[in-house]
C-alpha cells in the first residue's frame, strides 16, 4: 500500500488554545480511515487542515511526499462533503453538482455526461431541475456527494456526513458509501463521533481526545484491545476494572486470580482490565466473583444485566434472562481479559 | 345574546379604528393628489379637472432640474451604497462575534442619530476637506447615510446560510473572487435587493442631511420645495410631481406582491 498523506507532528491553536497537540498520521490510498472522538476534540479542524480551510501552526502536511503548505485549498486534489452538506441554494441539483466542473472550465457536453453518471451512482437519476431545498435530508446528503464525487478526488473528506439522518436510512447510506469508495478506488476521510458508525465501515479507526490521537488501528484491534480507558469506554460499553498484574499471565481481579493472555507489565503492578459485557458468563453462585443482580433490560437482541459486586457496577450482555435479586458468579474465559496500563 | 352583541360590536369597533387610521394616514396623500389636478393654481379652491400641473413640470426648468437632481443623487448612491453595503456585510459576516459586536455599534449609530446631527456632523467634516458643495458632497452625504441600512438588511440574510457555503465554492476549485460571486451573492441576492430598495427611498426622501450639504446651484426637490414653500413661485406641479412618485410607488409594491407570490405559487408546484 502506498502513502498519500502523512501528517508529521502537526499543531494548530487557536487564539492559544491547542486544538490539536502533536498529530502523526499517515493514510493509505484506497484506505477508509474514519477520526473518531467526542465533540470539540478537533476532529472538524483536523479535517479543515487536510482540506486546506485553515493553516497549521507546526508540522507539516505532505501529500504524495509533497508538502502542501502552500497549495491553496482550490487547487487541491481533495474534495469535501461537509457537515451539513453546504449545497449552493441559489442552484438546482444539476448545477450543483456541476459547479466543479465548471470550475475546471470542462467542455458542456463533459459536464452534462459526468453529472448524470453522478447522479445515477447516487440514486438521483431525474432530479435534475429540482430545487434543493425542496429534497429530503438524505437526497441532499446525495446531492453533496455527488457534488464532491463528480471532481473525481483522490480523497474525499466526508464531515459527519450522516449524523443528519434518521438510524434506517444512515445504516443503508453506510453500506453505500463504503460500496462507493470500494467500487471507486478513493481514499475517504470520514469524521464520526458515533463509534458503532467508525467500526463498521472503517479500514483503520483513529481515536482522538482533546486534541491528541490516542489509538490508531483496525476496528477489530481497536474493539478488542483499547490502549487506554479513554478508548475501552468510548468504544462500547465496557467493564474497566482496577487490578493487580502478579506476573506475566497472571492478574489478580477483585481479589481472585485470573489467568489472562497477557505479559510484559512487570510483577505486582497496579493496572485496569476491560472485560466486555459480552464476554461475561453470569453462573449460579459458585464462588471468584459474586453479585447481586439489580436490574435486567431487555434490549431486542440481548438482555442488559446489572450485578453489583460490592460497589463495582458489572454490565452483562446475555441472551438468557436473569431474575432480579438472585446471586451469581461472574466468569469469563482468560482471553476476555484486556489489561491496560494505568 | 349580549355576550354576542358586545362580539360583534367590537368587531365594527375594530373595522371603523382600521378605517380611520388608515384614513387619517393616507388622506394627506389623497388631498395632494386631488389638488395636483386642479386647475386653479390657488390651493383652497377647485375651479375645475386638469393635467395643467403635469405638463407645469415640463415647463418649469429649475422643478425639472430639481426632480433630475433627486433622481441622479438617488440612483448613484443606491448603486454604490449597495455595492460597499454588500461588502461590509459579507466582511462583518466573516469577524469573530466580539469583534461583530463592536463593528456593528459603529454601524447602528448613524442609522439612530437624528438626521439633523449627522447633517452637520458631514457639513463640518466636508468643509475640512477640499470639496466644493454642490453635487458631490450630496451624493457622498447620500452614500453615507445608506450604507447602513444596507448592512443592516444583508447581514440577517447572510447569517441563515451554510457557515460551510463558501468553503465548498473553494472546496470545489473556485477562486476566492468567483466563490463570492458565483455563491455568497446570490445566495443573498434577496437581501441586497431589499437594502437597494432602501437605500433608494431614504436618499429620495431626505431633506436635513441634503439641506446641510446642498450647494452650487445644485438643489433636490425637498430643498426646492422648502425654498419657495409660501412664495409666489411656488407651483402646484410639486403636488403632481409628488402624486406621480406615489403612483410609481404604488405600481412597483403591486409588481413585487404579484411577482413573489408568482414565484411562490411556481414553487408550490414544484414540491
Ligand atoms: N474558528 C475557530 N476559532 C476558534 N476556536 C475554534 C475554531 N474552530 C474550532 N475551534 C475550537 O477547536 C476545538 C475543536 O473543534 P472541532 O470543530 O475541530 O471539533 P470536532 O471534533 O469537529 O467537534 P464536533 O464533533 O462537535 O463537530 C473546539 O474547542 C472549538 O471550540
Ligand atoms: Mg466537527
Amino acid at each position: 500500500m502506498k502513502k498519500l498523506i502523512d501528517i508529521q507532528n502537526l499543531v494548530k491553536q487557536f487564539d492559544d488554545q491547542v486544538v490539536l497537540n502533536n498529530i502523526n498520521l499517515y493514510i493509505n490510498e484506497n484506505e477508509f480511515i474514519t477520526l473518531l472522538g467526542p465533540s470539540g476534540c478537533g476532529k472538524t479542524t483536523l479535517l479543515r487542515l487536510i482540506g486546506g480551510f485553515e493553516t497549521l501552526d507546526e508540522g507539516k502536511i505532505l501529500f504524495e511526499d509533497k508538502n502542501i503548505a502552500d497549495i491553496p485549498a482550490h487547487k487541491r486534489p481533495i474534495n469535501t462533503v461537509f457537515q451539513k452538506y453546504a449545497l449552493f441554494p441559489h442552484l438546482n441539483v444539476y448545477q450543483n453538482i456541476a459547479f466543479g466542473l465548471k470550475m475546471k472550465k470542462m467542455p458542456k457536453e463533459t459536464i452534462e455526461q459526468e453529472v448524470l453518471k453522478a447522479l445515477e451512482m447516487v440514486k438521483l437519476k431525474g432530479y435534475e431541475s429540482r430545487n434543493i431545498k425542496t429534497l429530503s435530508g438524505g437526497q441532499q446528503q446525495r446531492v453533496a456527494i455527488a457534488r464532491a464525487l463528480v471532481n473525481k478526488p483522490k480523497v474525499l473528506l466526508l464531515d459527519e456526513p450522516l449524523a443528519a439522518l434518521d438510524l434506517k436510512l444512515r445504516q443503508d447510506m453506510q453500506y453505500e458509501l463504503k460500496e462507493m469508495q470500494r467500487a471507486l478506488g478513493i481514499t475517504f476521510i470520514f469524521v464520526t463521533h458515533d463509534q458503532e458508525e467508525a467500526l463498521t465501515m472503517s479500514d483503520t479507526v483513529v481515536v482522538m481526545n482533546e486534541g491528541h490521537i490516542l489509538q490508531i488501528g483496525t476496528p477489530i484491534d481497536i474493539y478488542n484491545e483499547p490502549k487506554n480507558r479513554f478508548v475501552a469506554s468510548f468504544i462500547g460499553e465496557s467493564n474497566i476494572l482496577p487490578a493487580t498484574m502478579i506476573k506475566d499471565y497472571k492478574v489478580n481481579i477483585l481479589n481472585t486470580e485470573y489467568t489472562c493472555v497477557d505479559h510484559g507489565f512487570g510483577e505486582q503492578t497496579p493496572v485496569e482490565v476491560v472485560i466486555r459485557p459480552e464476554d461475561i458468563e453470569l453462573k449460579p453462585a459458585q464462588g471468584g466473583i459474586e453479585g447481586l443482580v439489580t436490574d435486567v433490560i431487555f434490549k431486542g437482541v440481548h438482555y442488559e444485566i446489572i450485578v453489583m459486586v460490592g460497589t463495582i457496577e458489572f454490565i452483562i450482555h446475555s441472551t438468557l434472562s436473569q431474575t432480579v435479586g438472585t446471586q451469581v458468579s461472574i466468569t469469563f474465559e482468560p482471553e476476555a481479559i484486556h489489561v491496560m496500563r494505568r | 345574546m349580549s355576550e354576542k352583541l358586545t362580539l360583534r360590536l367590537s368587531r365594527v369597533g375594530t373595522i371603523l379604528l382600521v378605517i380611520f387610521t388608515y384614513s387619517i394616514i393616507y388622506l394627506p396623500i389623497v388631498i395632494i393628489a386631488f389638488l395636483s389636478f386642479n386647475a386653479s393654481s390657488r390651493d383652497q379652491i377647485w375651479t375645475g379637472f386638469s393635467f395643467v400641473w403635469y405638463r407645469e413640470i415640463l415647463n418649469n426648468p429649475r422643478l425639472l432640474e430639481a426632480i433630475q437632481n433627486t433622481l441622479l443623487i438617488a440612483v448613484l448612491a443606491t448603486l454604490i451604497s449597495t455595492v460597499l453595503g454588500t461588502l461590509f456585510a459579507i466582511g462583518i459576516h466573516g469577524l469573530s462575534r466580539k469583534q461583530r459586536l463592536k463593528i456593528m455599534v459603529l454601524n447602528n449609530i448613524p442609522v439612530v442619530n437624528p438626521d439633523i446631527v449627522t447633517g452637520i456632523s458631514l457639513l463640518l467634516v466636508f468643509s475640512l476637506l477640499p470639496l466644493s458643495f454642490g453635487f458631490q458632497t450630496m451624493l457622498l452625504a447620500h452614500i453615507f447615510f445608506c450604507i447602513p441600512f444596507v448592512v443592516l438588511s444583508v447581514l440577517p440574510k447572510l447569517k441563515t446560510l451554510d457557515p460551510n457555503l463558501y468553503d465548498a465554492a473553494i472546496d470545489l476549485g473556485a477562486s476566492r473572487f468567483k466563490a463570492l460571486w458565483l455563491v455568497i451573492i446570490p445566495s443573498i441576492k434577496v437581501g441586497i435587493l431589499a437594502g437597494s430598495l432602501i437605500a433608494f427611498t431614504m436618499s429620495i426622501d431626505d431633506f436635513v442631511i441634503s439641506y446641510f450639504t446642498f450647494g452650487d446651484g445644485f438643489q433636490n426637490v425637498s430643498i426646492w420645495i422648502y425654498s419657495r414653500l409660501g412664495r409666489r413661485t411656488f407651483s402646484p406641479s410639486v403636488y403632481a410631481y409628488n402624486t406621480l412618485v406615489v403612483f410609481v410607488t404604488i405600481v412597483v409594491l403591486s409588481l413585487f406582491n404579484l411577482f413573489g407570490k408568482k414565484q411562490k405559487s411556481i414553487k408550490g408546484e414544484k414540491i
